[in-house]
């Protein structure tokens, strides 16, 4: 394929004048509002420019005149199919700047809600992206499966997608008693589903020729261009924050980080459909063994952190975040810095879709599992 | 390295530099124009090895304008920030680490639109989230007249 492109663009015969075309900021294969500044030549993409900015809503300021447990509940507005992920990193900073030690019930709760979290993203991700690539009955299964996993959130806490569940010093309320029944119906049932996704769409020869071999990316690259997550992962780019630099309570549990060689968008495709599988073997070693206790410690009633910097990485569904606080000693941070990973992925696009089809580049982008707010904040 | 191993390596090799120990990784503080020849150094140095720019964000101080690189080794597994403080807060200028990480590049831009620090040898320094009408937000004495109320 490469070479009947490099071809392609070499010829002379065939040659037409560059244009630009713009993808978004309305578009339904960039995931928001993102506008690529594409420049052509026929169908062949010879420059992509990502213009962002669009629902920048000034986060960061924000921040700045709010009380550190006020911030929490912003975060899930950044990448809100990770709202838990960003809301426990900003708890986990907290409670490791004051030096509190949270009740095991809650490391045990939090990692649940990760994993789960996770799930659910990969869930969207996946009927989305599979209707990026023309297949609209993929959206129909995933948002039915998702659907089961957002009422046992709202079961707990009411929210199904920015949940403003961890608070600093553990979490906001007790799980629900029909908790880990659901969570355990929820593993069974989708056990079974997880297998239908591969039949509709993995195993599909129209998909496989659409995404395998397409956008690749080197572990050089990804290293380079600060690509976590899925997407880094696909490229052997080993950066799996759960494994390196365990939080709650992953260092109890036994887990793989799930690496790709390839880098290609079907390499990536199939590792999010791999950690949909390791997410469920977390949940089961965990659902079982919640210890006793509390379901939070008590804070004082206004929150100040000690004068210094602190930084804090999670592994959210689209890679790291991160949160750094400089603190000055008062209620409020004296600068809040958000480390997205959206926004780290989305600009290596030039970097890999020169010289792909334009057709190539909405593949690419599916596989990237943009969310926008995450990459804007 | 150890946190220890990494703050006495640096200590020997930037004597005139403030290296310590954070709240949670080791810490190195540099001037601006010492800033470039460190990380490149902490790139290419074999037993150092920082390949991965994780976080790189600017705070606005009263003095100075500082830049903050969170860098990891994704060989050896350790982890440094680095500090590097503009001459003056009027007119903060640093150099462009695009060149050692290419995540820089899109970093910058954003430090550029909400804070104004410019870097030099950039390799396309734009706005990414605002329009030339706005200030800098992140800076502290950003007034908007408009979409702030004072309390």
């Amino acid at each position: 394929m490469a070479e009947i492109i490099e071809k392609l663009i070499t010829t002379d015969e065939i040659k037409t004048d560059e244009y630009l075309v713009n993808i978004g900021p309305q578009h339904p294969s960039t995931h928001g509002v993102l506008r690529l500044l594409t420049k052509l030549e026929g169908e062949i993409v010879h420059n992509v420019e990502p213009h962002i900015g669009y629902i920048h809503s000034g986060i960061e300021k924000m921040t700045e005149a709010l009380s550190y447990p006020q911030i929490v509940h912003l975060t899930d507005r950044m990448d809100y199919l990770s709202a838990h992920m960003n809301n426990e990193a900003v708890c986990l900073c907290v409670e490791n700047a004051l030096q509190v030690e949270v009740p095991e019930r809650v490391k045990y709760i939090r990692t649940i809600f990760d994993e789960l979290q996770r799930l659910a993203s990969h869930q969207l991700w996946w009927c989305a992206s599979g209707m990026d690539l023309g297949a609209l009955t993929a959206f129909f299964y995933g948002l039915r499966d998702r659907e089961d996993i957002l009422d046992i959130f709202e079961e707990t806490c009411g929210a199904r997608l920015t949940l403003n569940y961890s608070v600093p010093g553990g979490v906001m309320f007790d799980i629900h008693p029909n908790f880990q029944k659901n969570v355990k119906a929820f593993i069974t049932k989708f056990r079974k589903k997880l297998p239908e996704y591969d039949k509709l769409l993995t195993d599909n020869i129209i998909f496989q020729n659409r995404t395998k071999g397409i956008g690749i990316l080197s572990k050089e690259d990804a290293i380079a261009y600060g690509v976590t997550g899925p997407t880094g992962r696909a490229s052997g780019f080993s950066c799996d924050v759960r494994k390196h630099h365990p939080y709650s309570a992953y260092p109890y549990i036994k887990f793989e980080e799930k690496m790709g060689t390839e880098g290609d968008s079907f390499t990536r495709w199939k590792l999010r459909m791999d950690e949909m599988w390791e997410s469920m073997n977390i949940i089961e070693q965990l659902i079982d063994n919640i210890p006793e206790g509390d379901f939070a410690v008590k804070m004082k009633g206004v929150i100040k952190l000690p004068e210094g910097e602190f930084y804090q990485r999670v592994e959210s569904a689209r890679g790291e975040f991160g949160v750094y606080i400089v603190s000055d000693g008062k209620k409020n941070p004296y600068r809040v810095k958000f480390r997205s990973p959206g926004f780290s992925n989305l600009f290596t696009i030039n970097h890999i879709a020169k010289g792909w089809k334009i057709a190539d580049l909405v593949a690419i982008m599916a596989t990237f599992d943009l969310v926008i707010p995450d990459i804007d904040r | 390295m150890t946190n220890e191993q990494l703050i006495a390596h640096l200590t020997s090799a930037y004597p005139d530099a403030n290296v310590k120990q954070g709240s949670q990784y080791p810490e190195i503080t540099v001037s601006h124009d010492t800033a470039h020849a460190l990380m490149v150094h902490l790139k290419s140095d074999a037993s150092l090895a920082f390949d991965y720019l994780v976080c790189e964000s600017g705070v606005d101080y009263p003095a100075f304008m500082q830049v903050v690189y969170h860098l990891e080794s994704t060989s050896h597994r350790h982890f440094l920030v680095v500090k590097a403080n503009t001459e003056n807060r009027e007119n903060p200028v640093l150099d462009t680490v695009a060149d050692i990480w290419p995540t820089a590049e899109f970093h910058e831009c954003e430090i550029y639109d909400l804070l104004g620090i410019t870097f030099s040898n950039h390799p396309g320094l734009r706005r990414y989230f605002l329009d030339d009408t706005w200030g800098h937000p992140l800076r502290k004495d950003f007034k908007d007249d408009i979409h702030v109320v004072e309390r």
